[in-house]
């Protein structure tokens, strides 16, 4: 996958300085015999791909590296086939901690299904608290299956309606079978360099323009509101950097563990007001032809969802930006956001990327 | 292969030093919390230091054991297969009156008819080795 990306790019092992990965970029490193002069460990969950890349672009321009890579692979799917292990049975390790654990004292006790039933809390805080419908969560599930069904490689391709949403096997109140993300296999890799040694570079390349991360909790029982996330704070900083508002973006890459996750961002990122993000979504605003496309590759519902997805948020958004999307190209988008989110609604990233012509 | 225990169980929370307190009040079937005594407010989980002034001025207090629900997710495919309620059952967010937000099963009704909002007070569950487990019933 390294490879692959690097080849895209048009560099090779050789030209890499610096290397991050969310599990050890030290054990990585010593697998492609790099030693790295920058190197970043940062584990957020699903949003670690976004933050090293905002961490690589400060380190680029502060000079402490030249072209660096991060690279996600996981085999969930296959592993879950190798061990017999039945659906859902104990695969839902604790977020890895050193020390103390807090989450084992003060929430295991209780048997609420990890990750899946925090979202679960926050979606019946929103429909409580704002009267979110459902049905308009359904109505994500169904835009997203529409620009999976425009991607060959998406796990799921036939569409769907909110009537099948609704009558998939609840799981966790108020998310049903299909309200969820997928359990796949997958892979990606990104490779950064400065906007200078990339003029003459394989590919055009894409623009970070702006990049923000804020985390306000670990464990679900510490969110401070279970309706808003730090990405008001990580996309609003993101924003500023770019220089842009919301109506500027042609492409929200928004990280859809669970339909309520995808929901959240619209309102947190400033798509529409807190609140509104059901009403915003139920005309099919984000599917294929709608005036805000939001997960062109058919997203973690539909597309892939290895664990911690983050990574293919932003492959998506630099495909879209170079028109290398295939059925699902938008007419030529100049800005994309991709905005990880890690652990429990914990840790929000939100990158701005652009074409040339956003610069 | 991953094998379970035939018997309904539940994950018993270790003990950490900081929340020694709350789990010897626990066997007398009193729930308390933390309070800052510079801060002014509620601390919860149990810990050495406040987090908003970093200093140790941390003394106990005793909860009225009475909070409405801030949010709840029915688990109608659990996890763990041998957990000790049967599915669906209730996971809560807790809002106790004194400011502290807590996790906890809300039981004694049925799961349907959980709200946001419920009035709720605590009750006890017997842990394996004389702990109490603060659990919520409807008030």
């Amino acid at each position: 996958m390294i490879e692959a990306a690097l080849d895209d790019a048009g560099l090779t092992i050789s030209d890499v300085d610096g290397i991050c990965h969310a599990n050890s970029s030290m054990a990585l490193a010593e697998y492609l015999g790099v030693h790295p002069r920058f190197t970043d460990s940062t584990s957020t969950g699903g949003s670690s791909f976004e933050v090293h890349a905002e961490h690589a672009a400060a380190a680029i321009a502060a000079g402490l590296a030249e072209v660096v890579v991060s690279v996600y692979a996981a085999t969930p799917q296959g592993d879950r086939r190798r061990s017999g292990q039945r659906r859902g049975g104990g695969g839902g390790r604790p977020f890895m901690m050193a020390g103390p654990n807090p989450q084992a004292e003060w929430e295991m006790p209780y048997g609420l299904r990890q990750p899946m039933g925090p979202y679960a809390m926050a979606a019946t805080r929103h429909m409580a608290q704002f009267g979110t419908t459902p049905e308009q969560l359904a109505q994500i599930a169904v835009s997203t299956r529409a620009w999976a069904s425009l991607n060959p490689k998406a796990r799921y391709r036939d569409p769907i309606t909110v009537d099948e949403v609704l009558s998939s096997p609840l799981q966790c109140s108020p998310l049903h079978l299909l309200d969820c993300c997928l359990v796949t296999d997958g892979a990606g890799a990104w490779v950064m360099t400065s906007a200078e040694r990339s003029a003459d570079l394989a590919k055009p390349p894409v623009f970070i323009l702006g990049a923000g991360t804020c985390h306000d909790h670990q464990m679900i029982s510490q969110m401070p509101d279970l309706t808003t996330t730090a990405g008001v704070i990580s996309g609003a900083n993101a924003f500023a950097m770019a220089g842009i508002k919301p109506d500027d973006v042609d492409l929200l890459m928004g990280y859809d563990s669970f339909t309520i996750t995808a929901l959240l961002h619209l309102e947190d990122l400033g798509f529409c007001p807190k609140g509104e993000g059901g009403r915003f979504v139920e005309d099919g605003r984000t599917a294929p032809g709608g005036s805000l496309p939001m997960n062109t590759n058919g997203g973690g519902l539909s597309y892939t969802h290895p664990g911690m997805y983050g990574m293919f948020l932003i492959v998506e958004a630099v495909r879209q930006l170079r028109g290398e999307a295939g059925a699902r190209q938008l007419d030529s988008p100049e800005i994309a956001v991709a905005h990880g989110s890690g652990g429990v609604l914990s840790c929000m990233s939100t990158l701005v990327l652009g074409t040339e012509a956003a610069r | 292969m991953t094998t379970f225990p035939e018997s309904p169980t539940r994950p018993q929370p270790p003990g950490s030093e900081a929340a020694a307190p709350f789990w010897e009040a626990t066997r007398r079937r009193q729930l308390v919390y933390q309070w800052c005594t510079m801060c002014r407010q509620p601390v919860f989980f149990p810990r050495e230091v406040c987090p908003r002034c970093l200093r140790s001025s941390l003394e106990w207090r005793e909860s009225s054991g009475r909070g409405t629900v801030y949010t709840f997710s029915n688990v109608h495919r659990p996890q763990m297969p041998n957990f000790i309620l049967p599915a669906p059952y209730t996971v809560a967010l807790v809002d106790l009156e004194e400011g502290v937000r807590m996790m906890s099963n809300v039981v004694n009704c049925d799961p349907a008819t959980v709200t946001v909002g419920m009035a709720v007070k605590v009750t006890w569950e017997a842990l394996e080795d004389g702990r109490n487990l603060p659990l919520f019933e409807p008030a």
